[in-house]
Order: structure tokens, then C-alpha cells, then sequence
């Protein structure tokens, strides 16, 4: 039976995933929903560069060794894509952020509820 | 000539990819569009010629940069990617048209060449989705139509400042979205060792009674359906449409989500196959509360609306229902249903939003109390929308009536109880387009106009791509020969276990 510990790497994918999805739907602020957003993204990225990882593997580049266990650099260089990706996220999120503070004078979620309700 | 074809399913894509950086280099009011509208037009040509190709020989395959299959990236067009990818650079040649004078009435023209650059991304992203036989490139290809549609939708924002929250709100939803979808394709990785399409339906029957496969199947299915805007994750969807500048609304009502519905499709009956997707995974029992759902909820909800594109919005939402229903019957007909009606639904949908376009070109309003009497104002452009909203109801002579025929029928295949309750729902679902439509022609016809109301048609640069879209909805809903064929081929072949 597997103990708790043995997949460690894997809950912490888990525990940042469900900190970062919480933050996206509990915070009204559309700064902390943006922090949120890419600790969720994050946690992703932690995920795939753990799968690729082999106990007692090295790095994979060729060595002279026979018996010589790699990593699988797959995973790696895929979450290479996925993390600009979520640089772009990010970066058009927060522009939005500030096109809405400028036309609303607020980032608060519900701040701008009630003025588009107030109209 | 022949080596053009074999180059095509790259081609298709390439080409408006390669077109986006150097459209944002353009200046000037008609240079972006004209360039952008040639790329769309090309894209489309080729993928008719796909088309034409795979109803021919099947199944065609194409290995980026010369690396074999399961190693390399490879592109595969068979009849129902070849099929999608018709409707997108079709809607998209079919919106460019109309698109010029619209625009230049919605943005500033120094934005124009970045506008344009952001749509030709977003089409390049839709096309790659449906050609690639990657699963990870989906996602890639995902990421660059959502992080260019964010852009374009707010880009409302000169009309209307809510075109901005909804834009984020779209952003957090779909970015939540994609990264559920990626967390399944990481799990079938983990679990198959490939990521090429083929391959993994290969090896997903030696995994398929594991944990995390398990987990992948529930991460894609919730990851697509926010991407759908499946009800219940629809709400990003009705804001973004009401507030994106116009043509961005028709483009996208005709192809985004037709997109997702094709991910859905592609990840259900190749990858999963239907024997587990149908018999281990009970997807029926999940999908078809929801279908069902959605077309009873949302018709309804469409009929309290105020504002013209939003009414039209929830109207999407409801057909998209429609087509999920196809999908969780799971039977061929089923399916082939989906299809068609995925094709139907986005002809009729962007001919209803374009000329939603041209009554917002002339009063600068999409509000129903702004639009009193337009039936007088704009005679031409109310007709239009009428006979578009005709095909919403399924009005014989429609296509909306031949997919709500094959829907009907797929759903008394079953021949249970549930199959006649399915066809009651179907038809009170089409009454309540009846009224939706009818508040509509109502507030068109019999209301006077408010006073120094603005008169006139809309510019034929308009009325004519209207006109095209709705004439072309007539033809369709006559002549079935092409659609039906089509989408019955696209199914069995899918069905036929082909990958």
C-alpha cells in the first residue's frame, strides 16, 4: 500500500491547484483573481515537469553509460509551450485589468457591478 | 497542382498565421481588411479542395517537417475535420465581407492592422484545432484563438465599456477552461506515453480501466464544455457576444463554439472510443440532462431579453444544446444530427448577427426599445433577420427544420420513453423561439418609430454579405443533398471506428 508521502510531488500539484482555483472564484479583486488565475497555471506546469521525472534518472543527454536511466525531457520541453502561454495569460489579463481601471475608476469586481447596474 | 494539395492541410493554416505578424505592419483603412479578407479567401478555397479530397480517398495524413507519425507532429484531415474546416474559413470569407465599413465604424483606424492581425490569429488557432493530430497542439492552438478572441472581444470596448469585463471574464473562464484541458492531455500522456491521436486511441484500450484515465476523461469533458459554453458553463457567453464589435460576434457565434463541439466529438469517439466513452463512462446520462437543459433553460431566459444580441446570444446557448443532444445519443444518426446542425446553425447564426450589424450601423443601438419600427426603417434588413429568425424556430424550407428532422428522428430511434419525452422537450423548446422571434418582429412591425429616429438602409457593402448568408441558409434548407451527405459521412466515419 501506498503511503501518503510516496507521491508527495504530486500533492503538491493538487494543494497549489485548489489554492489558485479557490483564489479565481472567491476574491473580487481582478488583481488577486489574476494571482490566482496563474498559481492555477503554475500548479499545472509543476505537474507536468514531475511526470517526467524518473527516480534515480539523470538528465537526458547521452552518456557513456550502459545502464544509465534518463528523465524523459518530453514533459519539460511541452511546459516550455504551456508557460508562455500563461506569460501571455497573464500579461493580456492584467492589460484588461488596467483598460477597466481607467473606464471605471475601480478594480473590484463588485464595485463595477453596481455601477453597471446603477445606469 | 497536385504538389499544392499535398501541402494543403498545412497550407490552410500557415497561411493566415504567417499573415498576422505582417498585418499588424499594415496602415490605412482597407489595406488590413483587403489582406486579411485574401488570406480568409485562400484558406477557404484549400479547404474545400480538402474537402473534395477526403470524400475521395478518406483519411489524409501530413507529418510536419518530413518526422514520422507518432514521433513527429501530424495533421490529419478526415471528412469531419475537413468538414469544420469548411464552415470556419467559410463564416470568416463570408464575415470579411461585410466586415469593412462595419469596423471602420467601431474602431479607430489606427487599430485596424493589430484588429486584423487578432482576427487572422484566431482563425489560424480554430483551423490548426481541427486539423492537428496532436492532442498537446490542440492545446497550443486553443491558447492562440482564446488569447486573440480575448483581445478582440474587448475591443468593443469604443461602443460599450462592459465589452471589457466581459472580455476578462471571458479570459479567467476559458484560461480555467484550457488548463483543464491540458491536465487531461498531461494524465493521457502519463498513462499511453504518445500524444499523437491515432496512437493514443491505439493504446487506450490497455488503460482504460485506470484511475487516471479516469481523471483525464473528466478533466477534457469539463475542460471542452466551458469551452463550449455547454450549459451550465455558458455565462461568459452571452456578455461576450453582446459587447464584441460585430463581426466579431458573427465570426465567432459561426465558429468558436462549433470548434468546441468538434473537440468534444474528436475526444469522445476517436480517443475514447465509444465503447468506453458510451458503455464504461456513462456520458449519455452526464450530457443529456445538460443538452436538455440548455435549450429548455435558455430558450426561455432568451425571451426576457432586452437587447437584440443578447436574446441572440442565449439562442446560441440553447443550440448549442441541440447538438450535444446529438452527440449523447450516441448512436450514428445521433451524431450525424450534431453535425448538420453544427453546419446549419452556423450559417443561420451569423446571417441573424450580421444583420443585427446593419441595424447597428444605422441607430447605434442593439436595445429593443431602440429598434421600434425598424421593420419600416429598414425594410430590407428586418426581412433578412425575420427569415433568419425562421430558421431558429425550424420553420419548413429552413435548415433549422432539416436538423430539427434528423434530431427528431435520431431521438425516436431510441423508442423509449425517454426518446418521447426528448421530443416534447424538442418541441416546446422550438415554441419558445417562436415567442423569442415573435418579441422581436413584434417591437419590428408594430411599434412606431420614436421620434428623429435614424432612417435608412444600411450601405449594400452591408446588405449584400447579409443577403448572401441568408440566401445561402434558403439553399441549404432546400437543397440537403451536400450538407446531409456530409455530415452522414463525417458520422459513420467516426463511427466506423476509424482514427
Amino acid at each position: 500500500m501506498h503511503s501518503f508521502f510516496d507521491h508527495y510531488n504530486y500533492w503538491i500539484f493538487v494543494i497549489l491547484f485548489v489554492i489558485g482555483l479557490y483564489t479565481v472564484m472567491s476574491r473580487t479583486n481582478l488583481i488577486k483573481k489574476m494571482i490566482g488565475l496563474s498559481l492555477f497555471q503554475i500548479s499545472v506546469f509543476l505537474f507536468y515537469i514531475t511526470l517526467g521525472k524518473i527516480e534515480g534518472g539523470t538528465a537526458p543527454i547521452l552518456i557513456d553509460d550502459p545502464n544509465a536511466v534518463y528523465s524523459n525531457p518530453l514533459p519539460h520541453v511541452l511546459i516550455l509551450t504551456a508557460i508562455v502561454v500563461g506569460v501571455a495569460t497573464t500579461a493580456l489579463g492584467l492589460a484588461l485589468v488596467v483598460r477597466i481601471k481607467e473606464a471605471y475608476g475601480t478594480i473590484d469586481e463588485e464595485d463595477i457591478l453596481q455601477q453597471e447596474d446603477a445606469r | 497542382m497536385s504538389s499544392l494539395i499535398s501541402q494543403a492541410p498545412i497550407l490552410a493554416i500557415i497561411i493566415p498565421l504567417i499573415g498576422a505578424p505582417i498585418c499588424a505592419l499594415l496602415r490605412g483603412k482597407t489595406f488590413p481588411w483587403m489582406f486579411t479578407t485574401i488570406l480568409s479567401a485562400l484558406s477557404f478555397w484549400l479547404s474545400f479542395d480538402l474537402l473534395l479530397l477526403t470524400n475521395d480517398v478518406g483519411r489524409i495524413s501530413y507529418e510536419i517537417g518530413g518526422w514520422a507519425a507518432p514521433w513527429g507532429i501530424e495533421y490529419v484531415v478526415d471528412p469531419l475535420s475537413a468538414f469544420v474546416l469548411l464552415i470556419i474559413s467559410g463564416i470568416s470569407t463570408g464575415v470579411l465581407l461585410y466586415a469593412r465599413d462595419s469596423i471602420n465604424s467601431e474602431i479607430p483606424a489606427a487599430r485596424l492592422g493589430l484588429f486584423f492581425a487578432a482576427y487572422l490569429l484566431s482563425l489560424a488557432g480554430m483551423m490548426g484545432i481541427t486539423v492537428t493530430g496532436d492532442a498537446f497542439n490542440i492545446f497550443v492552438f486553443l491558447e492562440i484563438t482564446s488569447l486573440s478572441s480575448y483581445v478582440l472581444i474587448s475591443m468593443g470596448e469604443k461602443t460599450d465599456r462592459r465589452a471589457l469585463t466581459a472580455a476578462f471574464q471571458y479570459l479567467i473562464l476559458g484560461t480555467i477552461g484550457a488548463t483543464f484541458i491540458l491536465i487531461g492531455v498531461g494524465l493521457l500522456y502519463a498513462m499511453t506515453g504518445t500524444l499523437n491521436i491515432a496512437d493514443i486511441a491505439d493504446k487506450f484500450a490497455s488503460v482504460e480501466d485506470t484511475r487516471p484515465i479516469r481523471a483525464a476523461v473528466g478533466f477534457l469533458i469539463v475542460g471542452i464544455a466551458i469551452k463550449l459554453a455547454m450549459f451550465p458553463f455558458h455565462s461568459w457567453l452571452p456578455n461576450a457576444y453582446a459587447y464584441a464589435p460585430t463581426i466579431i460576434t458573427a465570426f465567432f457565434a459561426g465558429t468558436a463554439t462549433k470548434v468546441s463541439v468538434y473537440l468534444l466529438i474528436r475526444f469522445i469517439f476517436t480517443i475514447f472510443g465509444w465503447d468506453f466513452s458510451f458503455g464504461e463512462m456513462p456520458l449519455t446520462a452526464m450530457l443529456m440532462p445538460f443538452a436538455v437543459l440548455a435549450f429548455l433553460s435558455m430558450s426561455m431566459v432568451a425571451i426576457f431579453q432586452t437587447n437584440l444580441k443578447r436574446l441572440l446570444a442565449f439562442s446560441s446557448v440553447a443550440q448549442l444544446g441541440y447538438m450535444t443532444l446529438g452527440i449523447a445519443l450516441a448512436t450514428e444518426s445521433g451524431l450525424s444530427a450534431g453535425i448538420l446542425h453544427m453546419f446549419n446553425h452556423a450559417i443561420v447564426k451569423t446571417g441573424l448577427f450580421l444583420s443585427v450589424g446593419a441595424m447597428f450601423y444605422v441607430t447605434r443601438s442593439t436595445e429593443l426599445k431602440d429598434l421600434a419600427g425598424i421593420g419600416q426603417r429598414m425594410p430590407l434588413t428586418t426581412f433578412a433577420f425575420v427569415l433568419g429568425g425562421l430558421a431558429l424556430i425550424g420553420v419548413p424550407l429552413t435548415p433549422g427544420f432539416i436538423s430539427k428532422w434528423y434530431l427528431i428522428q435520431a431521438v425516436l430511434e431510441r423508442g423509449d420513453m425517454i426518446g418521447y419525452g426528448l421530443v416534447i422537450t424538442l418541441l416546446a423548446s422550438s415554441l419558445f423561439a417562436v415567442i423569442y422571434v415573435w418579441r422581436v418582429v413584434e417591437v419590428a412591425y408594430f411599434k412606431p418609430a420614436p421620434e428623429g429616429a435614424p432612417t435608412g438602409e444600411a450601405p449594400y457593402t452591408l446588405l449584400v454579405p447579409v443577403w448572401i448568408f441568408i440566401i445561402g441558409m434558403f439553399y441549404f434548407g432546400v437543397e440537403t443533398h451536400l450538407s446531409v451527405g456530409f455530415a452522414k459521412s463525417a458520422a459513420a466515419f467516426l463511427m466506423g471506428g476509424g482514427s
